[in-house]
């Protein structure tokens, strides 16, 4: 009986420490003891083909750490295909990355419309829609989109931001509000408005303006006219360029808050002329690679080297391949949290607990934080002050 | 139909039938797009190819399909099936509307009119008079048909039967809408728009009826593509459609009903191997193929087909 026992016990215990032994290693789709399968969807070609580049420069990224061994030991697969800015073309691929390729997630899809257009799909198919390159607050919504997840910081956090700003410094501001008369327009506002709280009647002036508007001439005139002394400017770029150019023109001079889908100083401050643009106060939350103040910064110089090695082709002012490397080293940090365990539900899970991760390329102080009730990574910026030449950084590190 | 054509038409259909069972889901997906475009293709080939007149901005009367579709199911909870006719419907009239201006332009004069039409509506659904229907940039996002009455169909392969008994339906009225009087007065203006006058054909008439049966197709097509891609915005609709479209019907071949198939399973899968084969340029690998379609058979895929059957049926009574 007991020579029946020992083995029958071995069998036994066997069995009970098998699953244990099987939890350390776990896969779904697109994982295995030797690579790791992230999709990728990036508008190569179409309407928003500058942005392509970025898709590239994740990809090169990707490169680097396979040849440096890969993440946890496994190669990662980057699979990205072409969308042309097309919504029904972004549903097609992403159903190609997840039903055909079998990838584990679909990582960085670019803009609000063609990230809309999946974010029901990915998920009903529980597949991880990670860091999606939009600035839309609608990303961050763990509740009913648990699968999803933005990066950048969104619009209403800017916002929110800058009323707070203009509550310390300025607090009996008589506001104008300028905004395109959209989601992303009305995104702005409403972080703004939540920011003033109580004290949103301080808004002496709310005007928009359409997309197919030739100029914003009048709205600026009637802002103007409201007797605003401070100006929020919620502008893409070619609004953004006129609106600072009247404003001069007219001898305007309010406090003006310009949102940082404008602050480039090539596209929107150089055509409304530098001399107009001095004391525009916008945010950061990158470096900026072509800024001399980082010419010397240890992030700057290993992505220059990283861009010489992995991307030479790549232009070294272009800010998307700056953004395409930091945002594949959060990726990379995501799967490295999630060891061994490699299915679609803890990659979310290690996605929603990043504990103050510093990127290198983010600015002194920003540091990304999730948690299950916050898919927010970035929600810190810091202000910017137009010196005439470029932007200078001041103030603390604004958000949470 | 000779015998042949009707053993041909059974073997196509029974194979269309067994392929959702054959291919995974993403797969049967991509062939509801292609029956979708051959809708589409077949709407354009009406007006372009049987009666001459030149559209670049098909694209339009997708949006609208599209949109009807959207904004019935999403606002007013019709079901998907019901909405087909509406966006037809719709389509046929705005289609028909358009048309009479037009009358007054010929040949790249028209096309430049439609062009206008292609690129001014998807800024038009953006409006904020139109907005809260629309759902201006955004978009608006529907539902997934099931598959009804319990039958053991994922609801890709649901959408695939329903695409294509909507086809075979389309394919088979404007078979018999071409091969008819209407299609041959479309054909004799298209050749000579005098001498058919001359026979008593109401050209006006006839011209703007090709404009509102065209659109319609092309609507019925863009509720279709609404129902399979689940999403409607502006930016799926920009100009880069209506070319598309024109693109394909060349490609399949004009004047020709089964070119809208060939036309339909080009602008699908080309441009996807077109990106497989070239991040840097797939447009530029697409403009190959494009070329090398054209030199190799300039009268459209049918065309080259009809050739070789021809060749083949000579040499079969030579022999």
């Amino acid at each position: 009986m007991k020579r029946f026992f020992v083995p029958a016990a071995v069998l036994v215990s066997l069995a009970l420490a098998s699953p244990a032994a099987l939890a350390q290693k776990k896969y779904d789709p697109g994982a295995s003891d030797k690579e790791i399968k992230v999709g990728h969807i990036n508008p190569y070609s179409g309407p928003a083909s500058a942005y392509g580049t970025i898709g590239k420069a994740i990809g090169a990224y990707f490169r680097k750490v396979n040849d440096e061994g890969g993440v946890n030991g496994r190669k990662i697969v980057f699979i990205t295909y072409d969308d042309g800015y097309s919504p029904p073309k972004t549903v097609e691929m992403a159903r190609k990355l997840v039903e055909q390729d079998e990838v584990l997630l679909v990582f960085q899809p670019l803009g609000t419309p063609p990230n809309s257009a999946i974010h029901k799909y990915m998920n009903a198919k529980k597949v991880p829609q990670l860091f999606v390159a939009t600035g839309a607050t609608k990303w961050n919504d763990p509740k009913n989109y648990p699968w999803t997840m933005g990066w950048q910081p969104n619009y209403q956090t800017e916002g929110s931001i800058y009323a707070q700003h203009i509550l310390k410094t300025k607090p009996n501001a008589k506001i104008g509000v300028l905004y395109q008369n959209d989601d992303y327009g009305k995104d702005y506002l409403k972080g703004f408005k939540d920011g003033l709280g109580a004290k949103a009647g301080m808004i002496v002036k709310e005007v928009s303006y359409e997309v197919a508007d030739p100029t914003v001439d009048s709205q600026i005139v009637q802002l103007q006219a409201s007797g605003a002394d401070t100006f929020f400017n919620i502008t893409t770029p070619k609004f953004a360029a006129q609106a600072i150019r009247k404003a001069y023109d007219i001898g305007w001079k309010p406090v003006h808050y310009l949102n940082n889908v404008s602050a480039s100083v090539g596209t929107v401050l150089t055509p409304a002329g530098l001399d107009k643009s001095v004391g525009l106060i916008s945010t950061q939350y990158l470096k900026d690679p072509t800024d001399k103040a980082w010419a010397n910064d240890a992030a700057v110089l290993a992505w220059t080297a990283f861009m010489k090695k992995y991307y030479p082709e790549g232009s070294l002012i272009a800010g998307e391949n700056f953004y395409g490397w930091n945002v594949a080293q959060t990726m990379v940090q995501v799967l490295k949290q999630a060891g061994d365990n490699l299915t679609r539900e803890n990659v979310m899970k290690q996605a929603a607990s990043l504990k103050d991760f510093v990127l290198p390329g983010a600015l002194p102080g920003i540091k990304l934080n999730t948690s299950p009730t916050d898919f927010a990574p970035f929600e810190s910026v810091q202000l910017i002050r137009f010196d005439g030449k470029e932007w200078v950084r001041f103030g603390e590190v604004m958000g949470k | 139909m000779s015998r042949r054509q009707l053993i041909v038409l059974a073997v196509v259909l029974a194979l269309a039938c067994a392929l959702p069972f054959l291919v995974s889901n993403y797969r049967t997906f991509q062939f509801t797009l292609v029956l979708v475009y051959a809708i589409a293709l077949l709407g354009l080939n009406i007006l372009t190819g049987y009666n001459g007149q030149i559209s670049l901005g098909h694209g339009a009367f997708y949006a609208i399909g599209a949109y009807c579709t959207a904004i019935l199911m999403d606002k007013f909870g019709v079901p998907y099936w019901a909405t087909l006719p509406v966006a037809g419907a719709v389509c046929l009239v705005a289609g028909f509307l358009f048309g009479l201006p037009a009358l007054r332009l010929e040949g790249l004069y028209l096309a430049l009119a439609t062009f206008a039409l292609g690129v001014s509506l998807p800024q038009l659904l953006k409006n904020h008079h139109v907005e809260k229907w629309t759902g201006g940039v955004q978009g608006i996002v529907i539902s997934k048909p099931d598959a009804p009455f319990g039958l053991p169909l994922s609801p890709d392969q649901w959408l695939y039967f329903f695409s294509l008994a909507v086809a075979i339906l389309m394919f088979a009225l404007a078979r018999n809408l071409l091969r008819g009087r209407i299609g041959r007065a479309m054909v004799a203006i298209r050749d000579h728009h005098i001498a058919a006058e001359t026979m008593g054909v109401d050209t006006a008439m006839v011209k703007s009826l090709s404009f509102g049966v065209s659109a319609m197709y092309t609507g019925v097509a863009g509720a279709l593509g609404a129902i399979a891609v689940q999403f409607v915005a502006p930016d799926s609709f920009n100009i880069f459609l209506s070319i598309v479209f024109l693109v394909g019907i060349v490609v399949g071949g004009l004047a020709s009903i089964t070119g809208a198939i060939y036309g339909a399973l080009f602008i699908q899968f080309v441009p996807n191997i077109a990106d497989e084969l070239s991040k840097a340029a797939p447009w530029a690998i697409f403009g190959v193929f494009l070329i090398l379609f054209v030199y190799l058979m300039p009268a459209g895929v049918a065309g080259a087909l009809r050739m070789a059957l021809a060749r083949w049926q000579a040499k079969r009574q030579n022999d």
